[in-house]
């Protein structure tokens, strides 16, 4: 099996859901592994990771959706519910872009008291006064809110950001792109298709986006299949995808850490990647999660098929809610990618390297 | 198999054969950019002799004391008598740590001025005689050098009246690396060198004792300086064969800084991989996870290692977490570096001899 998917990989053929099944659930985990690293040089012959200077912070945690897998968010009138106002949230880009952040990755939970004007406001202000911060806000789940909000559809709201100056599209908020598993842990947030549409849309109007996964709860291998299927699917249409990023679910103070108490470990976030390098055949990028499954087996992910590091997250509060903590700095990134054998490059939120190390 | 280095192929050539690979092999092993080759040759040799299985032991790790007279560059533990932190335990607080639930204690420890071999003798005997359900492993070739050094009583009968008061096997410790150029540069040439190391050890074999053996690295050694300690090691067990496993000691920073960092997972994992193909007369290579992390330790599972060791860390601490005993909680952290690499574990004793077979899946709850 391995030589036949070895053959239509690197002849640039795509592979079916059988071939997706058997890397999944049985291919030897190295193998899987060289291959992805040799599809991986395939496309970019050089020996260089890139990485983004970018933090995330939340501009509120209030929400309506009670999705079981999330720590951080609180119920409207919760003593540790907050929103921030947007000069808050204006102070908190400011900070990253002091730190030299060209990405601000802002989102937060669903608010409904939050009007169209406050997110219009914050693009726009950020596009404004820290010209250097491409603004890389809202998932889809917050912007299909205030769509139901506004009563205005998800392209409306699209139209709105980007006459604001928004070009890009955070991923999160995929979490398994399957009917099965969305209605498990997740059943305000509807179906598969509500994450989907709103990519969909942005994409048809220009914005770039991610794409993510989060793995390692109640999915099975047929829900991972959906998922890398949608978006590869979705990719053949519009391309806007820049980059696919999988990582592991962290139960600590989740409704379903009841149920599930472990994150899974680095061998089947390695298989993921891999995976994701050779069925993804039109994703551009396949990033290796250094904060969520941590420093060593981000460097180990990078002979997996990755070929970008991530950012650096200055801020970061929704992993922190699972009591789950993760720190770098930009020399740190360089000495880690320099350590695992690459040249490490700095990058735009669209990819375009700014700087060598 | 496809290579991305091509120069493995006749490496995998010899390995498919098993052929014993040269020093020329062992150096293009360390210096290949092809990880993921080098792992999968590896994982073939250790598949083809354990399958799926992959070994732990709930031991403990005892130092009866910090106190030494060397000074060896790279040494954090080390005390000087009267020196803050110094410690000197007795037979009674030795036993007292030792819960019967462990299966394996690992005794090794300073090279104490003053305390006379007899001493010694009475740690493992009256570990034995308090816990004789425990199987003992204790002190390293450096050591039984120095009850020569300082007593004089020759290593023969010194491993002789240890196996007589009940030891049973002999940590691969003290090993460093073999290599007279770091020996002086590292200040450890007042520790037994390579061929004394390996003497000893061939003593041990002889009386019966099976042994471990290891490899300090990632300080300031060089990939040649790693070759010929692994090739000596393999000649050693060529002629006193009792060798049971190698363990990889990645040099750990701390307060000693030789180099600035660790060294990194990866060379983890490629040092793992090439004693696995290099020590073909070895029956078990370790990914010891207290020194590699969980992580890189699962990861090494694929690049030929079969044993994750097991220790229990400090089990008042364990305790306090919760109703489970130590080893209960042990056991579970052990299947979960193991079962994540989808391997079988496999509980075994000091000497590889199984206890219990585990299921491959298992609740993780």
């Amino acid at each position: 099996m391995i030589e036949t998917i070895r053959d239509k990989a690197l002849a640039g053929k795509r592979l079916d859901r059988a071939e997706g099944r058997w890397l999944l659930d049985e291919a030897p985990l190295l193998e899987l592994g060289a291959l992805a690293a040799e599809a991986r040089y395939a496309r970019y012959p050089e020996k260089v990771v890139t990485f983004v200077i970018d933090s995330n912070p939340n501009y509120t945690n209030v929400c309506i959706t009670d999705c079981q897998f999330c720590a951080f968010y609180r119920k409207p009138g919760d003593p540790e519910a907050y929103t921030l106002t947007v000069e808050e949230v204006l102070g908190k880009i400011e900070f990253a872009a002091s730190k030299g952040a060209t990405t601000v990755l802002l989102q937060g939970g669903h608010n409904p008291a939050l009007p169209l004007d406050y997110y219009t406001t914050i693009v726009r202000e950020t596009r404004q006064r820290f010209p250097e911060v491409t603004p890389h806000f809202f998932t889809a789940s917050e912007i299909r809110t205030v769509a139901q909000v506004e009563k205005l559809t998800v392209g409306d709201i699209l139209d709105r950001l980007y006459e604001a100056g928004q070009r890009t599209l955070p991923g999160g908020g995929a979490e398994v792109l399957s009917e099965r598993v969305r209605r498990r842990i997740e059943p305000k947030k509807g179906g598969p298709d509500t994450w989907l549409e709103v990519h969909r849309e942005a994409h048809r109007r220009g914005f770039k986006s991610t794409a993510t996964m989060m793995y390692g709860h109640v999915e099975q291998t047929d829900d991972l299949l959906d998922h890398l299927d949608a978006v590869r699917g979705l990719q053949d249409t519009h391309g806007g995808f820049t980059a696919f990023v999988p990582w592991s679910f962290k139960p600590n103070n989740t409704l379903l850490a009841k149920w599930i108490k472990h994150p899974k470990g680095p061998n089947m976030y390695l298989r993921m990647l891999a995976v994701s390098r050779l069925y993804l055949d039109n994703f551009p990028h396949i990033q290796a999660s250094w904060f969520s499954e941590g420093k060593r087996t981000g460097q180990i992910a990078l002979h997996f098929g990755a070929d970008d590091w991530g950012g650096t997250l200055l801020e970061e509060n929704v992993h922190k809610a699972a009591d789950y903590v993760n720190t770098i700095g930009v020399d740190e990134i360089v000495t880690l990618i320099r350590e695992a054998g690459f040249t490490p490059a700095q990058r735009t939120t669209e990819y375009e390297i700014l700087k060598r190390y | 198999m496809h290579f991305a280095d091509a120069r493995l192929a006749a490496v995998w050539e010899k390995v498919q054969t098993a052929r014993r690979l040269t020093r020329d092999d062992g150096l293009l092993l360390f210096e290949t950019e092809d990880l993921l080759g080098l792992g999968r040759m590896a994982d073939h040799v250790k598949t083809a002799r354990e399958g799926d299985r992959v070994y732990f032991v709930l031991n403990r790790y005892i130092s009866p004391t910090n106190v030494c007279v060397l000074s060896c560059a790279f040494c954090g533990f080390a005390r000087k008598k009267g020196e803050a932190g110094a410690f000197e335990y007795t037979v009674e607080d030795i036993i007292g740590m030792v819960s019967q639930e462990v299966r394996e204690v690992h005794i090794v420890g300073g090279h104490h001025p003053d305390w006379p071999f007899e001493y010694y003798e009475r740690i493992i005997g009256g570990l034995h005689a308090a816990r004789p359900n425990v199987q003992i492993k204790a002190f390293t070739a450096a050591e039984i050098d120095y009850f020569w050094r300082r007593w004089k009583i020759e290593p023969r009968e010194a491993l002789a009246r240890l196996k007589a008061a009940g030891l049973q096997t002999m940590p691969g410790g003290g090993a460093e690396i073999f290599s007279s150029r770091l020996a002086k540069q590292l200040r450890y040439a007042g520790k037994a060198d390579g061929d004394r190391w390996c003497e000893i050890h061939g003593i041990a074999h002889s009386l019966g004792i099976h042994t471990n053996a290891t490899m300090l690295y990632g300080h300031v050694e060089t990939h040649a300086e790693r070759v010929d300690h692994l090739l000596k090691l393999r000649e050693q067990q060529d002629r006193s064969g009792g060798f049971l496993t190698f363990i990889a000691l990645p040099y750990q920073v701390g307060a000693t800084r030789l180099v600035p960092r660790s060294t990194p997972p990866a060379d983890n994992l490629r040092t793992i991989a090439a004693a696995r193909l290099l020590l073909d007369n070895f029956p078990h290579v370790e990914a010891y996870w207290v020194l590699l992390g969980e992580d890189t330790a699962s990861v090494a599972l694929h690049f030929g290692a079969d044993d994750v060791n097991g220790t229990l860390e400090d089990e008042r601490v364990q305790h306090m977490a919760g109703a489970e005993t130590p080893a209960g909680l042990a056991r579970e952290q052990l299947f979960r570096i193991i079962r994540d690499a989808n391997k079988v574990p496999v509980e075994r004793d000091a000497l590889y001899n199984v206890i219990q077979v585990w299921d491959r899946e298992g609740a993780l709850a």
